[in-house]
């Protein structure tokens, strides 16, 4: 074989082996990433694997022994009112130590029959203190804190 | 005060401008005046930055809270060490930081490299002065560090600052920072070299050396930057791993994968003459990506545990990526001529094809990982939905490029220039290929069934051996030439070919971190509710709390759990994982208890509070080999830094050109016979 055929026939097979492998992995781990508003506009929403993100409404969680309750929500400008999203926490983590009322949520699960979010992964970073503070012209800082509780 | 550290950053800026334009006017016109006073601007621009960060870092000392920055990164009662963290804590200051950082390799690189490479040294002033002008002008402009909190017309102070995040608060965390920075701003060193030889078509091979130097450096800085990173995870995150695919993670790790296929085909280059095109291609992307990665970090692009500083200044980023890709673009089109190969590809077995394999994985991987990073804004753009993948995408792809790489380790090195002969595979590989087949058939009978595990052990033990085959050979040469007992021969063999050899110790290191990814294959978690007295089995372990002990201090609550180790029914130790929660930032954290072992780490997190409030919950994991990374990476420091070492006999840079069909081992021959 002409040694120019063998260079692409080998990179052609590295590359296509490659692209299988990284299809075959978008396919398994695609998740869509919605506001809930998004969310409750999605046609089939039940049927995907979603990451949808909102504050905790304080006072909402709700802890039991199979599970973890909560509401949250998201509001703009745009909304008369703030959209709402009922979640059950069902994962086997213990929930992060920045999940508590007003961090903003991301959870990874299904929307279920019932219009609840079943979650198995919850992500939580907390509002800062001093964003709160008056007086400040900065743009709201977030302090990160990277916790994640998986499945 | 605040007032003259952002003078000094707009002072910075200006003289930051002048060096880009006295450097071009000056090669331009011919005017040795100007070129040498962009030099001197390059000084002066490095001074006032110095100066800015100073007096930023004075304000911290202070508590001074009337600055924004201050308040928001720092308090009072923050420990020392964390104070000067706070540098680069934040938005503003790690702009500054970095611009520091830029202000200071320009300065190094410059002042080094003005004799060397006199009649391209303007254009390396002019290419990093351009840079370090971008990120002083973003600081000038759009993130000022120096603002104060003003209410209405009044400057106002906050009683005290807003501290730094705790998880934050520890030694590795104040280091990882500025390594990754040395790393992500210290590849427009070797961008810079490689365009200004571009620009002036730089004959011969000298400008290859420094740029490879510099490309070394860095990568050095940028491993040391993700592995500290990997590590922070590891113990401080509670999450059992050392890598999740973030993607911040991810940005700072294309770099690192780009510049080492650079430093790989770089010697193509030297050797051959050939892949010049691709070599610029490669340099030009690290540095691209490195942008990237600054941007990603504080631009908000894609959603991140790292998103320590969303704003808007991403666009200024997208901006300059446009114009400088464009410039390269440009040049190199104009000028391909320069970059004609000097030879072409004999065989698909040879050093030279081991090599375009190596970048074409390595490119692969780069790509599939940028790929995967950019899929939620990719799939926005297409089909209007935002559409992110995790961690089984990141490794169904990368496991099997890994592995391959692994394999291209091991008999790359051997091959030789232009073609192997059979004889020589059968001479170089017969041995390490039975042993390391031996050794995967004892697993498989061992009961290791997992196949990439399978895999990646027996191609761990094939390159160790090489490896190691590799320094025996050269030692029994030079032994035998020179009289030496074994352990100074190899020490004289290592010192005559640094770069070589260094380059070997790297392998190896890779190899012993290759042992600690596949340990992730047996890895055990588990956890439970555990109330007084209770255990939890795990593996051949079982742990029994037998206890809780809370404090409250002014800085934090704690609560520490006593757990009770046993393996196989004999107890081990007592370990004690704990959680606190920090009163001025109102966060608890935990703080995990770990048995490091050569063998297998045990890892035990407080990880929360049953549903009911009683009890803790108790988290375990077992991680098989994990501290072998840890150790791979040490002996990946200590192999760059070898390779850095000048050759004790400083060979002939002829090209291998007459000599390429001379197999590796007579090229370590010959190296000890100079």
């Amino acid at each position: 074989m002409n040694k120019q055929v063998k260079f692409v026939v080998i990179i052609a097979a590295i590359v296509v082996t490659l692209a299988w492998m990284g299809v075959s992995g978008v396919e398994q781990s695609a998740t869509y990433y919605v506001t809930i508003e998004e969310l409750f506009a999605m046609d089939d929403a039940a049927a995907k694997r979603i990451r949808v993100g909102g504050d905790v409404a304080v006072g909402s969680i709700v802890r039991s022994a199979g599970d973890v309750r909560f509401t949250i929500t998201q509001q703009d400008e745009t909304m008369p009112q703030p959209k709402a999203l009922d979640v059950v926490y069902t994962g086997d983590d213990p929930l992060p130590d920045t999940f508590r009322d007003r961090a903003q949520a991301l959870c990874d699960g299904r929307l279920r029959a019932d219009g609840k979010f079943e979650a198995k992964k919850i992500q939580a970073k907390c509002a800062s203190k001093y964003e709160a503070q008056p007086g400040q012209e900065a743009a709201p800082v977030y302090e990160s804190a990277p916790a994640t509780a998986s499945d | 005060m605040e007032n003259l550290g952002y003078l000094a950053v707009l002072l910075g800026f200006l003289v930051s401008v002048y060096a880009v334009v006295a450097a071009l006017a000056g090669r331009l016109r011919n005017n040795a005046f100007l070129e040498v006073s962009a030099q001197r601007a390059v000084l002066s621009a490095w001074l006032l930055v110095t100066a800015a960060s100073g007096i930023l870092l004075y304000a911290i000392l202070t508590d001074d809270f009337r600055l924004s920055y201050v308040a928001s990164r720092s308090n009072a009662d923050l420990d020392l060490i964390y104070k000067f963290a706070a540098w680069w804590g934040g938005q503003e200051g790690s702009l500054l930081f970095w611009s520091w950082i830029a202000a200071t390799y320009t300065f190094v690189a410059v002042h080094t490299g003005r004799k060397r490479h006199r009649n391209m040294i303007s254009y390396v002033t002019a290419i990093m002065a351009g840079t370090q002008a971008f990120f002083l002008g973003l600081v000038a402009f759009a993130a000022n560090p120096f603002a104060v909190i003003m209410s209405g017309p009044q400057i106002t102070a906050m009683p005290d600052g807003n501290g730094l995040n705790p998880l934050l608060q520890h030694p590795m965390m104040a280091i990882h920072p500025p390594m990754l920075y040395l790393g992500y701003v210290g590849f427009t060193v070797p961008f810079a070299f490689a365009m200004a030889s571009l620009i002036t078509r730089q004959p011969g091979e000298r400008w290859i050396h420094t740029t490879r130097i510099w490309t070394m450096v860095t990568w050095l800085f940028q491993g040391i930057g993700i592995l500290l990173g990997a590590r922070w995870a590891y113990v401080v995150l509670g999450w059992g791993g050392y890598w999740g695919w973030d993607p911040v993670e991810n940005a700072s790790l294309l770099p690192w994968i780009t510049g080492t296929a650079f430093l790989h085909s770089v010697m193509m280059q030297e050797k051959k003459g050939m892949m010049k095109i691709w070599n610029i291609v490669l340099i030009s992307a690290t540095f691209f990506l490195c942008i990237f990665g600054t941007m990603m970090t504080r631009g908000g692009l894609v959603s991140s545990v790292h998103a320590f500083a969303e704003s808007e200044i991403g666009i200024y980023f997208v901006w300059y990526l446009l114009l400088a890709i464009g410039i390269t673009t440009y040049l190199i089109l104009s000028r391909l001529d320069y970059l004609q190969s000097e030879a072409e590809l004999d065989s698909v077995v040879s050093r030279e094809s081991s090599f375009l394999f190596n970048n074409v994985i390595l490119l692969a991987s780069c790509f599939a990982v940028l790929w995967g990073t950019l899929f939620p804004v990719i799939s926005e753009y297409v089909s209007g939905d935002k559409i992110t993948v995790g961690a089984p995408f990141f490794n169904k792809v990368n496991v099997p490029i890994g592995l391959f790489l692994l394999f291209l380790t091991g008999v790359g090195p051997l091959f030789a220039w232009r073609r192997t002969s059979t004889e020589s595979l059968r001479r170089n590989f017969q041995w390490p290929a039975l042993a390391s087949a031996a050794l995967g058939a004892a697993l498989f009978a061992a009961g290791i069934r997992h196949f990439y595990a399978l895999v990646c052990f027996t191609l761990c033990a094939f390159v160790a051996i090489t490896i190691a085959v590799e320094f025996y050979r050269g030692a029994r040469v030079i032994q035998a030439g020179r009289g030496l007992a074994f352990v100074p021969a190899v020490l004289d063999l290592t010192h005559r070919n640094t770069r070589r050899y260094g380059g070997y110790l790297v392998h190896m290191a890779i190899v012993l971190m290759f042992i600690g990814f596949a340990g992730a294959a047996f890895n055990l978690v588990q956890q439970q509710e555990l109330a007084v007295g209770d255990s939890l089995a795990v593996g051949n372990y079982e742990f029994t709390l037998t206890g809780v002990t809370e404090a409250d201090n002014a800085n934090y609550y704690s609560a520490v759990a006593r757990v009770d180790v046993a393996k196989n029914g004999d107890f081990l130790q007592t370990m004690l994982p704990e959680r606190r929660f920090y009163h001025a930032s109102e966060q608890p954290t935990s703080r995990v208890d770990v048995r490091y072992r050569l063998r297998e780490d045990v890892y035990v997190v407080y990880a929360g509070q049953s549903n009911d409030g009683k009890n803790p919950i108790v988290q375990v994991y077992i991680n098989p080999l994990v501290n072998w990374i840890w150790i791979g990476a040490f002996l990946l420091v200590f192999g760059t830094l070898v390779a850095l070492v000048p050759n004790k006999v400083r060979r002939s840079p002829v090209r291998a050109r007459a000599a390429g069909a001379a197999a590796p081992k007579e090229e370590s021959v010959a190296a000890t016979n100079v």
